[in-house]
């Protein structure tokens, strides 16, 4: 099947700030129209003002040409629906983790404060930092238990 | 035409066929691209001059996820066939410009380059109560007729979120700080109320807006601002006016200062250099 190529090719499109994670991964992606040799894929960016869109875009047109029998391929960045923190994937999570960022957490408190766990040493004894991070995706948090500073996936919900 | 859940919703295709309700929706995200596009750039401005590095961090991201708003408002009239989104952003002159006032002057004495002593104040104040009145009309907007701009509205009041509680945080601290730190803000806040109701204005065509049910009243906008604010204002000890100004005229019509064209010429330098460069 071309449309299993087609995902297999898009494990390969990493984000191009955390290189482990691909965007399958991540959840952008929303839709694979094919249309006799032409694709259009649809995803879904993370932050509207993400710097990495148009790598990401050219990476994707760069892994789907090389299918054979794949003469076209258009990728629109769509925000509906918009792309939300709980789409990330179990293996996604797991592999933020191993990159050092601890994936978004699943729980946001009625005051808007949410807490992550160490992508370390696995401790909750964390602190919030800073609620911006070096990308727009992520926040600067610290752990207590080993002493380490670590980054978490910020969580994104329509519910806010 | 558009779905069926009693008021009538439009789609890109109807708003094409229907003069009327395009140049209403273009009018209004050119006001609501123009707002984002000139904050995020003083916010930009700021880069490497906040208070501490947390900060420097903090209020770039805010400024990125902004701009990336304004980009985003700025696809939705190239859409709706108001011209390229790069051009429309860069190329614009001061005179065709939606922003309100409030947002275009700059963040004090001195530029980036030269003696910048920004204010502190004036920043966290005008920041902080843009955030909640984009809050207030982003809320609106996810009910808006027009359904691009209802989806957008729900993909960035995710990101906006994160702005409002920062901003409201600073806000809170500087005033309840008392000293130094609350007499300043005082004094921004009085700078920024003269100017307040240039973002609640929705200039001349305000009525068309609600005509297509775009967008809640200018009335209704300000009242819910106020209402937002109220809690906090009283917790810190701090009057709200009954009436805010717009002391140095209405950006919405195409009123603009000084201050917007220095700042046009500055951020447009490179994209005027060539503009049919590739990016």
């Amino acid at each position: 099947m071309i449309r299993d190529k087609i995902i297999e090719a898009l494990q390969t499109v990493k984000d191009p700030e955390i290189d482990s994670v691909s965007i399958i991964e991540l959840g952008m992606l929303e839709e694979v129209e094919i249309t006799s040799n032409d694709v259009l894929l649809k995803l879904l960016p993370t932050f509207m003002g993400c710097p990495a869109l148009d790598i990401i875009k050219n990476n994707v047109v760069k892994a789907v040409l090389s299918i054979d029998g794949i003469e076209k391929v258009d990728v629109k960045f769509i925000f509906h629906p918009p792309w939300t923190s709980d789409r990330v994937t179990e293996l996604g999570r797991e592999k933020l983790k191993e990159f050092g960022i601890a994936p978004p957490p699943r729980h946001i408190a009625e005051t808007g404060e949410w807490q992550a766990d160490c992508p370390y040493c696995g401790s909750t004894y964390t602190t919030m930092e800073n609620l911006f991070g070096p990308t727009a995706c992520r926040s600067i948090l610290y752990c207590k238990s080993c002493k380490n500073p670590f980054e978490a996936m910020k969580p994104v919900s329509t519910m806010m | 035409m558009g779905r069926e859940t009693g008021e009538m919703k439009y789609e890109l295709e109807d708003a094409l066929k229907n003069d009327a309700l395009r140049d209403a929706a273009v009018e209004l995200l050119f006001q609501l691209a123009d707002d984002d596009f000139i904050i995020a750039y003083r916010g930009s401005e700021w880069l490497g001059l906040a208070p501490h590095i947390e900060e420097d961090v903090a209020f770039s991201s805010i400024s990125q996820d902004t701009m990336g708003h304004a980009a985003m408002f700025y696809q939705l009239l190239s859409d709706l066939c108001a011209g390229d989104p790069d051009q429309l952003a860069h190329s614009r002159p001061a005179a065709e410009r939606k922003n309100a006032i409030l947002l275009e002057k700059v963040n004090g004495p001195g530029t980036y380059l030269t003696e910048p002593h920004y204010d502190w104040a004036f920043a966290v104040v005008r920041n902080y109560f843009y955030a909640q009145a984009k809050k207030v009309k982003i809320e609106s907007l996810k009910n808006s007729s027009y359904q691009p701009m209802a989806e957008a509205a729900v993909k960035i009041n995710m990101e906006l979120y994160y702005h409002l509680l920062h901003w409201k945080t600073w806000f809170s601290q500087l005033v309840s700080a008392g000293g130094e730190a609350r007499t300043r803000m005082e004094a921004a806040m009085e700078k920024v109320f003269d100017e307040l109701e240039g973002l609640f204005s929705m200039g001349s065509q305000a009525e068309e807006f609600t005509k297509h049910n775009l967008i809640d009243s200018e009335e209704a906008l300000r009242t819910k601002w106020m209402q937002m604010m109220s809690p906090v204002f009283e917790s810190l000890n701090l009057e709200m006016p009954d009436q805010f100004s717009m002391m140095s005229g209405n950006g919405r019509n195409g009123e603009h200062t000084a201050d917007l064209q220095t700042a046009l010429d500055t951020l447009g330098e490179v994209y005027k250099s060539d503009p049919a460069a590739s990016w």
